[in-house]
């Protein structure tokens, strides 16, 4: 078992194309870092000195994850991880 | 080019004047790879903002997963201006995130006269393109 990763069409360019990926790791970071290790680039896509990117959406099963400590979610084998870009904008 | 039929650019309009002075927003979603729009989905405007839009992040997440189990893409993504016109502003293009969408912009600062114009956004280039409405039946009512 491991942890499914839901990746997005505009992520895709890091994971050959792939919609999903499985990594492990039993935080949300931890499980980023082993993402990185074979997906080298997708972590700085999603995360920045501050933490989560305040535009990408990450859950985790049905939560999203800055409901559950963000970074330092607890993540298992067998949970979901979904990515979505965040749809937005303004008219500045 | 855009292809939808009037009603879809309806609901969109009337969701727009119904949330006017906020911006209003949603997608429509289409079969995938059909460029297609043919289901119309109101999104929350979590900001509830006159100047600014965000899709509520677990509504999202629910109508996201819709689209997946159901084969469909956000072949329309739609949101509306209330003090300036229909074209994406700097911010618009900087969270454009959907390669593949048709990003259609819809102008409420005039009580009487909307205005609609579609775009690709696409690593910050925005192209604009032609919005063809249709009457349903597969006739072109205007362009």
């Amino acid at each position: 078992m491991a942890i499914e990763v839901r990746i997005p069409t505009i992520l895709r360019t890091f994971t050959a194309g792939a919609k999903s990926v499985e990594g492990s790791g039993d935080t949300l970071e931890a499980l980023l870092a082993d993402l990185d290790s074979r997906h080298a680039g997708l972590r700085d896509r999603l995360v920045d000195d501050a933490g989560l990117r305040r535009f990408v959406n990450v859950y985790l099963n049905d939560e999203d994850v800055r409901f559950l400590g963000g970074l330092s979610a607890t993540v298992k084998d067998g949970d979901t991880v979904t990515v979505l870009p965040a749809v937005a904008g303004g008219m500045r | 080019m855009l292809t939808l039929s009037r009603e879809l650019l309806d609901r969109v309009i009337a969701h727009a004047r119904a949330d006017h002075p906020d911006e209003a927003c949603g997608v429509i979603a289409g079969k995938a790879g059909s460029d297609q729009p043919a289901r119309f989905v109101a999104m929350t405007n979590a900001e509830r903002s006159p100047t600014f839009y965000r899709f509520d992040s677990m509504e999202q997440l629910r109508v996201w997963r819709e689209m997946d189990d159901r084969d469909e893409e956000p072949v329309v993504i739609y949101h509306s201006h209330t003090a300036t016109e229909a074209y994406p502003s700097r911010t618009d293009i900087s969270y454009a995130m959907e390669p593949e969408a048709h990003y259609l912009l819809v102008s409420t600062r005039e009580p009487d006269d909307t205005e609609v114009r579609s775009f690709r956004i696409l690593d910050g280039d925005v192209t604009e393109e032609q919005v063809r409405v249709t009457d349903g039946t597969g006739g072109m009512i205007e362009t």
